[in-house]
């Protein structure tokens, strides 16, 4: 029982961290059908934003709570810098802007390397969140998994209530509901897309962030979770978050419950497998937005 | 070096129902043509390569061929079929893997084992899965026929449930971080990270002596030379025609009557076979395969070169393959750092700025050439027509 509960919890703090960054690509990739290949290297910008803040700022929690709103803009800042120079120019083709943001990722990856050194770098972590919590039955739950849980399902509530309830939030949903009857009802909705896209890379910086306290910071730290957060917003569906919840704790659980079983390696594949198989029931994901759009 | 040749004009402008091309004028004209290219790359394959480059430069030359059957293959399933594929690597690994599999165990010798099986994985016998790969009759077709299988399964499971697009290509990259972990995880019998290395003999050649080192060049250039005629009579054939027509617009070949999941399928089990072949050649030439050479960033590291000499053209992907390649060695002995920004911007500006590749370049001037002559301006719209046909579209 708690092996089994240690599990499910693994399984859940690995959700937590998918979930973070696939909250902004399910905004992104949503609204804009846009694949942004550089939100890794957002997530790696949000986690160099701590490390830097804490050159400065001696006190780890302290520096830790600057770092989420700092880490906030600067990758959000990046991403609408991304979104005026290049992606805006290529709505028509979704394919192409997965390749031309990978190329801003090398890019990107290389001026971390050339700024911070190809070697890892570590964080403090305040010794709040260094500790466990003891739960009865012999259980332990580390309070940083506890905290990164807790941050995921913030961004979770602070994004749907923004969605539902700001005129900004009304805004965006109708773009991504149909981008021109949005246009022709008088959305600015290239204005709209960049917000989007601010608040999107903004919160891969919070992920980043939140990874600090997991591990070490790497110029390629973004490359190996994205592609598992891409197929937490495959799966989950595009145009609304609940799909993205539910999925990625689901392939937390899955990888967490697989890597038990068998191996770590033996775990990815079986999530792989799982993922194709789920595919052939829903192709268009878990929960889909039905509109009359053709496409 | 030859000209990039044109697909003949579609049907939708030709007033007679869609057959084989008529074997008029034009089509003698392009065939003629296409026969000269082929002439004038084997020769330069053949003859000058082997007499101007070094030993040296020649091995580094059979790498980029390899890496450039690969690009041939993703021309097809992306250029002219529409479906990015960011996980080639894994058809490349499966048969390098295949091929390197064999080759261990002939070093080992009958009844030996591969050096690295004791070492790491304390095996006192051979696994059963590796067992075939004894044999040279089944080892060699596996190099084709598994990655073929892989792609047959995959393709025809997403394919059918109209998983395309973007989503494709998330899920073709994830196929490829899966077989590296997978490939890492079992590392008694895989090698690990070190991958297969240290591959001595090729069906009794000692792969040290130049003299054999050649050969294997020779082998790769005549594979690639007859990939290329293979691809050109694909997407020239009516399949070719129909596959293009999926790719820009798959609801309204759906509507006529074909069906889109299995032209699909066919170019991605091409393209996959094609990546095998490359990975089978690629382990004599180079004497190693491993997780490094076929993960995530290496598949899409296949796809730049592609994109740069012009995905939707036969010659384009290879000659964009070899120039990308060409230029990494080169910068990278030089300037480390200074490639990454490069590939940077190269994956940025081609595919932004110059989706058509180098190829609508040459097009670009080849439409100016015609239209600067008036005598011939009769060609003007057929030119036109087949220079769009290289473009990419908008999808």
């Amino acid at each position: 029982m708690t092996v089994l509960f240690g599990q499910l919890f693994t399984g859940i703090s690995i959700g937590a961290v998918l979930l973070l960054i696939a909250l902004g690509l399910a905004l992104t990739f949503g609204q804009m059908n846009v694949i942004n290949m550089a939100h890794g290297e957002f997530i790696m910008a949000g986690a160099y934003t701590t490390y830097v803040l804490q050159q400065s700022i001696t006190g780890a929690g302290l520096s830790l709570a600057v770092a989420l709103p700092v880490a906030f803009v600067v990758a959000g800042t990046m991403g609408v810098l991304l979104e005026v120079l290049l992606i805006r120019r290529l709505y028509a083709r979704p394919l192409d802007t997965l390749l031309v943001t990978w190329g801003v990722s090398l890019i990107l990856q290389q001026l971390a390397r050339d700024i911070f050194g190809s070697p890892n770098v570590q964080t403090r972590a305040p010794e709040l969140l260094t500790g466990n919590v003891a739960l009865p039955g012999g259980l332990t739950i580390a309070n940083n998994r506890l905290f990164i849980l807790a941050l995921a399902l913030a961004a979770v509530a602070a994004l749907t209530l923004a969605l539902r309830l700001t005129p900004l939030g009304r805004r965006i949903r109708a773009v991504v509901q149909n981008r021109d009857l949005a246009a022709v009802s008088g959305i600015a909705t290239s204005r709209v897309d960049r917000t989007t896209f601010f608040l999107g890379s903004g919160l891969a910086g919070l992920a980043g962030v939140a990874l600090t306290l997991l591990g070490p910071i790497g110029p390629t730290m973004g490359t190996n979770l994205i592609i598992d957060a891409f197929l937490v917003v495959v799966v989950g569906g595009i145009g609304q978050l609940k799909g993205s919840v539910i999925v990625a704790f689901a392939l937390g659980v899955l990888q967490a419950t697989g890597e038990y079983l068998t191996t770590l390696s033996v775990a990815k594949v079986i999530v792989f497998v799982a993922i194709v198989a789920f595919l052939q029931w829903r192709p268009q994901g878990l929960f889909t937005l039905r509109t009359r759009s053709l496409a | 070096m030859t000209a990039v040749t044109p697909a003949p004009p579609s049907t939708a402008v030709r007033p007679a129902p869609a057959g084989p091309v008529p074997p008029g004028r034009p089509a003698g004209r392009s065939r003629l043509r296409t026969l000269a290219g082929f002439a004038f790359g084997a020769a330069l394959l053949f003859a000058v390569a082997p007499l101007v480059l070094s030993d040296f430069r020649l091995a580094l030359l059979a790498k980029y061929l390899c890496v450039a059957m690969v690009a041939v293959g993703i021309g097809i399933a992306w250029g002219r079929g529409g479906m990015l594929t960011l996980g080639q690597g894994v058809f490349f690994g499966l048969g390098g893997y295949a091929m390197a599999m064999h080759l261990k165990l002939a070093d080992a010798g009958p009844g030996g084992m591969p050096d690295f099986m004791q070492l790491y994985g304390q095996l006192d016998e051979l696994p059963l899965w590796w067992r075939p790969f004894a044999s040279p009759w089944f080892a060699l077709p596996a190099t084709v026929l598994l990655p073929m299988a892989v792609a047959f399964g995959l393709g025809s499971l997403v394919f059918r449930r109209r998983v395309r697009g973007a989503y494709f290509a998330i899920l073709s990259q994830a196929l490829a971080a899966a077989m590296v972990i997978l490939l890492i995880g079992q590392q008694g019998t895989t090698g690990g990270t070190n991958g297969l290395t240290d591959i001595k003999g090729f069906f009794g050649y000692d792969l040290d002596d130049p003299v054999n080192q050649r050969m294997v060049y020779f082998i790769i250039a005549g594979t690639l030379l007859a990939l290329l005629a293979l691809t050109r009579q694909l997407i020239h054939s009516r399949y070719g025609e129909l596959l293009v027509a999926v790719r820009d617009g798959e609801e309204r070949v759906r509507f006529l009557g074909y069906d889109p999941a299995s032209v699909k399928l066919v170019a991605y089990v091409v393209a996959a076979g094609m990546a095998g072949l490359a990975g089978a050649l690629f382990v004599p030439a180079v004497g190693i395969i491993s997780p490094a050479l076929i993960g995530i960033v290496p598949s899409i590291e296949f796809v730049i070169g592609v994109a740069v000499g012009g995905r939707a053209t036969l010659l384009g992907p290879v000659l964009g393959a070899v120039a990308v390649a060409w230029a990494r060695t080169a910068l990278s002995e030089r300037f480390p750092g200074t490639w990454t920004y490069l590939q940077g911007l190269l994956f940025v500006v081609v595919v932004a700025f110059l989706p058509g590749g180098l190829a609508s370049l040459w097009a670009l001037a080849r439409r100016r050439d015609v239209a600067a002559q008036p005598q011939r301006r009769g060609r003007l719209s057929l030119g036109r027509r087949r220079a769009e046909r290289t473009e990419v579209p908008a999808a």
